[in-house]
């Protein structure tokens, strides 16, 4: 009898194990990731601050940075605010005026550019231009070894690369973003002179009134935190690129998504909190 | 912090341990690179380390400068175990050695004088013996016309050339150098050996030299640089013995030491792996 069994049961086909599902591993597997990179990234914030505020601090690359950051991106700042402002007025006023109350649209557009819109537009921009500039321009010296003769030459990168490129652009965009509102409004003023008969004195009077002191705090805080994030993003994603040209050029589009991202969340939240912080204070 | 104290290249009492692997090994991602490698090289010396592409002659290389840390091993160079500094503590030991870098590494941003000044102007040093010094070194390998050039305007050997430059500014006791030769045409390559083998014989400079090309090594363990005369000789024999060059050779294959010794062993030898580089 018992060979029988043991007959049955090596005759018996085992039956096979059910297939793990093949997503599970994956999601596992790329939350580690995102998990890993965020830790990365915590590391190099807190790695920049702690050498931002001690010496040897950059002077001359602060500088220089300051100069492709601001002075670079203002021509594209002043035209995109410019129409930015002419196109909100365009909006808004044709719905107010179908409730007679067009002379209102400087208060909105005043509001909308400096609490959102400057700081956003300013931000994305930015992100475009130079938050993808410092990830390529990073990734390229990673990839050719200038990273390495940085450190082997006995400079410290954090130092030298990342620290004068956060500084600069923390100086930079909210001066950015003053600029973008200031055109904004004179786009949208300029709307509303030529086409909707406002006098400049209507549209400035309102646009003015109706900004308070906190408008003008949400709308600076705003790109000190973009200016932060974009400027780190970039680094980040500059000083871990892996594998030649292409590497650069996935750690480039990284970098923007992430941040452009990153800016439009945080624009969300930070508006959420400040409303919160100002109304209840 | 530890203060890094270094001597000075001319300081070096020839004989001694300079550079001291234990044991190392190092993996990237679960992949062994190198595996138990331990080698030791004297004051003077210059060990050519030979390997096929990926058998981690370039990660040898960082690790002596502390660039990567080792899985398991000690890491000993002038008698400080690298594996024991931190971060700061390794930055003050590389403003003492020198690093050619295989494609040269140079600042692409900068031009010819301000790459090979890039150390002496950390150190915050007077513009005017910035310029006397980087002048020196740019004469040194015959790349003074270039001063004010960018590396975009230089050609592969030009830039090895400069980037000897950079390395040698401060005069260190330990130059590394990753593939000096690669990608070059051989009378290019014989003129980088050449100043390498100059630069070893005139200021005793320790090195490591990873290559691929064992006519490197024989070109540096057959040829002597004589300052008096101011001519490259090969090495010969008289009344006093022979004349050695201070030159060794360690072939890696696959992250292990397959050899260790001298030019003359190695071209002796009938293994069949090295016979592949012979011939």
């Amino acid at each position: 009898m018992q060979a029988l069994t043991r007959t049955m049961s090596t005759l018996t086909p085992k039956m096979p194990e059910p297939a793990k599902p093949a997503v599970f591993p994956l999601v596992i597997g790329t939350l580690k990731k995102w998990l890993l990179a965020l830790q990365e990234y915590s590391i190099l914030l807190a790695d920049t601050a702690m050498k931002a505020l001690s010496p040897p601090i950059y002077g001359g690359d602060i500088l220089e940075q300051m100069d492709l950051i601001g002075v670079g991106s203002l021509p594209i700042i002043l035209l995109t605010g410019f129409f930015i402002g002419g196109v909100m007025v365009l909006n808004t006023a044709a719905q107010f005026q179908r409730f007679g109350s067009a002379s209102v649209t400087g208060t909105v557009v005043a509001i909308g550019l400096v609490r959102e819109l400057g700081p956003v537009i300013a931000g994305l921009l930015v992100t475009g231009r130079n938050g993808s500039a410092i990830a390529s321009e990073l990734g390229s010296m990673v990839v050719t070894e200038q990273v390495d003769a940085m450190r082997a030459l006995g400079t410290d990168p954090v130092r030298k690369l990342v620290v004068p490129r956060v500084l600069a652009m923390l100086i930079v965009l909210p001066l950015l973003t003053a600029v973008a509102d200031l055109v904004g409004l004179f786009g949208g003023f300029m709307v509303s002179y030529f086409q909707l008969a406002q006098t400049a004195s209507q549209f400035w009077n309102t646009a003015i009134q109706a900004l308070v002191l906190s408008d003008i705090f949400q709308g600076m805080i705003k790109p000190l935190v973009f200016a932060l994030i974009i400027s780190t993003i970039g680094c980040f994603y500059g000083l871990r690129t892996r594998g030649g040209t292409q590497g650069v050029g996935r750690s480039t589009i990284s970098a923007v998504v992430v941040a452009s991202i990153s800016v439009i969340m945080l624009d969300f939240f930070l508006g959420k909190l400040l409303l919160y912080y100002f109304v209840t204070s | 912090m530890r203060k890094f104290t270094a001597p000075a290249a001319n300081e070096i009492i020839p004989g001694e341990p300079l550079i001291h692997f234990e044991n190392v090994s190092i993996a990237f991602e679960g992949v062994p690179v190198l595996n138990n490698i331990s080698f030791t090289v004297d004051g003077g010396q210059t060990k050519v380390i030979i390997g096929e592409s990926g058998s981690g002659k370039t990660v040898l290389l960082k690790l002596a400068a502390g660039l990567l840390r080792p899985d398991s091993g000690r890491v000993i160079i002038m008698g400080h175990n690298l594996g024991e500094m931190n971060e700061v503590e390794l930055l003050d030991f590389r403003r003492r050695i020198g690093f050619v870098f295989q494609e040269g590494a140079l600042f692409d941003s900068l031009d010819v004088a301000d790459n090979v000044s890039f150390r002496l102007r950390e150190e915050r040093k007077p513009p005017r013996e910035c310029e006397a010094r980087v002048r020196e070194a740019l004469r040194f390998v015959e790349m003074e016309p270039a001063y004010h050039k960018f590396p975009a305007e230089l050609s592969g050997g030009m830039r090895r050339r400069v980037s000897i430059a950079r390395a040698l500014i401060d005069q260190p006791p330990i130059v590394y150098y990753d593939s000096p030769t690669a990608g070059l045409d051989p009378v290019t390559s014989q003129t980088i050996i050449t100043l390498i083998l100059r630069l070893r014989d005139l200021s005793g400079a320790t090195s490591l030299l990873a290559t691929h090309r064992l006519q490197d090594a024989f070109g540096l363990a057959n040829f002597i640089f004589e300052p008096d005369a101011d001519r490259v000789l090969p090495v010969w024999e008289d009344a006093d013995g022979r004349h050695f060059a201070p030159t060794s050779v360690l072939v890696i294959r696959e992250g292990k030491i397959y050899f260790e010794g001298e030019t003359q062993e190695l071209l002796k030898s009938e293994d069949a792996y090295l016979r592949q580089f012979l011939e």
